[in-house]
């Protein structure tokens, strides 16, 4: 048993038959690289840890957080928020703890990583900048490693450790930048060097720009465009919380995508990250959201879960009660095509490296604004014949991904950023039909 | 808690830190979300803990801990300097520090109620009544209400001498309704999208007056779901209040980020079209924009005694009758780039390295009236109220969505416009800025959702801003 377990024990041990309770521990190490100019110039470390207890007295709920865990420190943290919970109405869609069940015996974890030194991730930065000579370097080299502990009083009693590295940059020359992304469990997979190739590769490319007229054109996506694509189609879409309040497009049972996508969430596969329960404590499976174009399944947690008749997928996070439930280990179906082949099959179009910035007009038409960035290429009669300045597109991601759209889905399959963090989704690249830009360099 | 941070320092120099300074700090924050009349989430978090900086060569170290033990906070200034040192395997040029005095002081928020000392089922009771109120109005599907609190006490020490204790305390909230169509959402907000905050107490909520604003909100929203869309075109714009603090936030207060512009943060955040050798020079917008980047404004939400480097908070001018003549700097980017310090750097609580951050950059006011800006018009749109928001890595080219707009025609208020929007590049909106409001109308709003650095952290920062209209700007942008 763990000091992480005990902790959560102990809290819990300190509500006692006060109110149900559900007490969820972290403890780990962040540390993080940063380089710009082609130096490091912000370095930094911390040691986590914290406690989060959720009590419901009679159906009254209220939940607390503190860093602190010291007897005193966390008995006032309990007695606090039962008061508060006392004080509150009771909550209708409270829907109780989750039963004791057993968790996938799958663990992502590598000890390396979680105690990685200061000088790792400099070797890993000074890899992606030696590639850039003459070029300015900007970027991080991260890793995080750390134990999530859950215990309830209804008796289920969990514990998963896991890790994660990235190095994520741009090279720039003095007209462009080109990026380059990898995520991996352990440190030892990052390649500083072949990332560092990427994106000077995209700079070098892009350093001669042109202004192209925006419309609607046919686009071949990289995978962190598709990966920022799939994130909000979960956050404003998928997410039973949003269904239920009548903000999303999803339907589930119907065809709603291109019959070549497929999504699904699933933190037991190898590539997948994090531990292998939620934040309520229920185990982790795999949950297929898109299947053949088809809306399969939405992310639960066990709030929508109760209110829309159904069980939990296992997708709960802390703030959900407001957020809703989203899945963090998301996969997008990968094709036959290399980028290359997916290019040569398009006669007037751009090969998009990164959305940035993107902001979504309504949830339930998925429209949603941003720019391109760190590199983006025209290309005539199957050839990258040049690059363009950046373009902003207004698109709506259901749509762009509707039936007859998807032209090719990539091999290529990987972790890639999206617009809300590194980490969450592998997906390949993929070309659409067509993609909608409504300004330019000049507006 | 002194003690802790002094440990920190010690600790870091020991190991070999050119200059070290450290935050104790302990926080609490309360929030408060109510939809349709039930409280969603009541959550408290508190949080305490020492983050130490120290600078070797070209790179600072950082270290946080949440043990307040002098133990670990003198061995957080150690691995501080294993982390700068580890920093010289990819070196630049020496960072230096700008002078600053070194201040033996203390700060206080002003506030006249002690937010968490007002009784909880006080605050619910209200957020409860207001989503009420709104769902009384049909069509309303979504009612929402929310409250946050934040108190923060910390210590500050550095090698140089400095100690400081300040004590801040910020409060806010909002409502919102969201009206649920076949084919789309509206929603109107309260005192403006994602709420307002300010630096003060509880009282900062009774001013607000949520309750009697409720109505119309909803009332706003369900209108919304069948007004004609925003037309497409080229015409003059109004914009409330808040939206343009929202507009100065995005296209001036991180374009004069002096970090941003040195390319300090041009992976995540990106940089800026604005070029230090035109500091002084540059045409930012017309004679009316004159905007200030000041850290003593009373209530408002970026206001302190002094930055986490110990530098006091203090007024700077950004932009003076439409010229760029300011940044936004701290100790070691103004060493960079030859200027003097602004006492502009925060962290985002303990375990935060402190970065150049907004303060409350904002418009001077003009000597107009919105009144009088509509009675101009001859032909335009008046937007309000942000709903989406997107620009460029550069801070050029952006793209607005407001909630709500009204058509302008010969001086009056025409029909409610739904799904408004517009787009423009940055010098040229700005040049495009013909009259502006004042007086009254000119307030101090807060913004308590900016996002920077890696790992990412949040500030909270205050925009001064009354109406104004911009002339022949691109509106209507469809998907």
């Amino acid at each position: 048993m763990s000091r992480y377990l005990d902790l959560a024990d102990q809290v819990l041990g300190l509500v006692g038959d006060r109110g149900e309770a559900e007490v969820l521990v972290y403890g780990g190490i962040e540390a993080l690289t940063r380089f710009a100019n082609s130096f490091i110039h912000q370095n930094v470390g911390e040691e986590q840890l914290s406690v989060t207890l959720k009590v419901a007295v009679d159906g009254r709920v209220s939940s607390a957080t503190s860093t602190q865990t010291d007897d005193d420190a966390l008995r006032r943290l309990v007695d606090a928020t039962i008061e508060a919970a006392r004080l509150r109405s009771v909550d209708p869609d409270w829907p109780g703890l989750a039963a004791p069940a057993v968790v996938p015996a799958v663990e992502h974890y590598d000890e390396a990583t979680h105690f990685a030194s200061p000088a790792e991730r400099a070797a890993v930065v000074k890899a992606f900048v030696d590639v850039g000579p003459g070029l300015k370097a900007a970027g991080y080299c991260g890793t995080e490693g750390g134990t999530v502990a859950f215990v309830n009083s209804a008796g289920q009693r969990v514990e998963g450790r896991s890790t994660r590295s990235t190095i994520d940059g741009i090279h720039q020359t003095g007209t462009s930048a080109g990026s380059g992304h990898q995520t991996a469990g352990r440190l030892a997979e990052l390649d500083g060097a072949a990332v560092g190739s990427v994106a000077r590769r995209r700079a070098v490319e892009s350093a001669e720009a042109f202004d192209l007229e925006p419309g609607e054109y046919e686009v071949v996506l990289a995978p962190e465009c598709v990966a920022t694509m799939v994130v909000f189609l979960c956050a404003y879409g998928l997410n039973a919380k949003q269904v239920a309040e009548g903000q999303s497009f999803a339907e589930v049972g119907k065809q709603q995508f291109d019959d070549r996508v497929a999504i699904w969430d699933d933190a037991t596969g190898p590539g997948a990250l994090g531990v292998l329960f939620d934040a309520e404590g229920t185990p982790k499976r795999r949950v297929e959201l898109v299947t053949g174009g088809v809306t399969a399944s939405l992310a639960h947690d066990r709030r929508t879960a109760r209110k829309l008749d159904t069980e939990s997928t296992g997708h709960a996070v802390p703030g959900g009660e407001t957020w809703g439930a989203f899945p963090t280990n998301l996969f997008v179906g990968v094709g036959g095509e290399t980028v290359e082949e997916m290019i040569a099959a398009v006669e007037r179009g751009l090969y998009v490296s990164t959305f940035n910035y993107n902001r979504v007009l309504d949830p339930k038409t998925q429209v949603v604004t941003g720019l391109t960035r760190n590199g983006t290429f025209m290309i005539t009669n199957g050839e990258i014949t040049g690059s363009v300045t950046n373009l902003r597109y207004t698109q709506s991601f259901v749509e762009a991904l509707g039936p007859g759209r998807v032209l090719g889905l990539g091999s290529d399959s990987r972790f890639a950023a999206s617009e809300f963090g590194d980490g969450l989704i592998h997906t390949p690249s993929v070309r659409l039909a067509s993609w909608n830009f409504t300004g330019g360099a000049e507006g | 808690m002194f003690d802790l941070a002094q440990a920190a320092v010690e600790g870091a120099l020991a190991a070999g830190a050119a200059y070290a300074d450290a935050r104790a700090i302990v926080s609490k924050q309360e929030t408060i979300d109510v939809l349709n009349q039930n409280a969603e989430s009541v959550d408290h978090t508190e949080k305490a803990g020492v983050g130490v900086r120290a600078l070797i060569g070209s790179s600072w170290g950082f270290f946080a801990t949440a043990k307040l033990t002098d133990a670990s906070a003198r061995a957080a200034g150690e691995r501080a300097i294993e982390i700068a040192n580890a920093s010289a395997e990819v070196a630049g040029p020496p960072l230096e520090l700008a002078d600053v005095p070194v201040a033996d002081a203390s700060y206080e928020t002003p506030h006249d109620e002690d937010p968490f000392s007002v009784p909880l089922s006080e605050k619910v009771d209200m957020l409860v009544a207001v989503s009420a109120a709104m769902q009384r109005v049909p069509g309303i599907g979504l009612a929402r209400g929310s409250l946050r609190f934040w108190d923060t006490s910390k210590w500050f020490t550095s090698s140089q001498g400095h100690r400081i204790h300040q004590h801040v305390v910020e409060s806010g909230g909002g409502l919102d309704a969201t009206a649920i169509g076949e084919a789309e959402t509206q929603r109107r907000s309260y005192p403006q999208s994602f709420g307002q905050y300010e630096t003060g107490g509880y009282e900062v909520v009774r001013r607000w007056d949520f309750p009697g604003k409720a109505g119309r909100v909803a009332e706003e929203a369900a209108a919304l779901l069948t007004a004609p869309e925003c037309p497409e075109g080229e015409m003059d714009l109004i914009l409330e209040g808040s939206q343009l603090g929202l507009q100065i936030h995005e296209s001036v207060g991180h374009a004069i980020e002096l970090d941003r512009i040195l390319g300090w943060e041009a992976a995540f955040a990106g940089t800026s079209f604005l070029e230090l050798s035109k500091l002084g020079s540059f045409r930012y917008g017309s004679p009316l924009m004159s905007i200030i980047a000041d850290a003593t404004i009373p209530g408002a939400l970026g206001t302190f005694g002094f930055d986490d480097e110990g530098t006091p908070g203090q007024r700077v001018d950004v932009v003076r009758e439409g010229i760029w003549v300011g940044v936004l700097s701290g100790r070691d980017s103004a060493a960079a780039a030859g200027l003097p310090p602004g006492g502009m750097v925060r962290g985002d609580g303990y375990n935060r390295l402190p970065m150049a951050r907004m303060t409350n950059v904002g418009l001077l006011p003009g000597d107009s009236s919105l009144e009088e800006i509509i009675g101009d018009t001859r032909d335009g749109i008046y937007m309000a109220t942000n709903r989406s928001w997107s620009i460029d890595d550069k801070r050029l080219n952006f793209q607005f969505g407001a909630e709500i707009a009204w058509e302008v025609k010969r001086g009056k208020l025409g029909r409610m416009l739904r799904n408004p929007t517009y787009t423009g590049i940055t010098p040229r909106f700005w040049a495009a800025m013909d009259m502006l409001a004042g007086g009254d109308e000119w307030v101090h709003w807060g913004t308590p959702n900016c996002g920077k650095g890696q790992p990412i952290q949040v500030a909270h920062t205050g925009h001064s801003a009354a109406p104004a209209r911009f002339r022949e700007v691109r509106v209507g942008v469809k998907g």
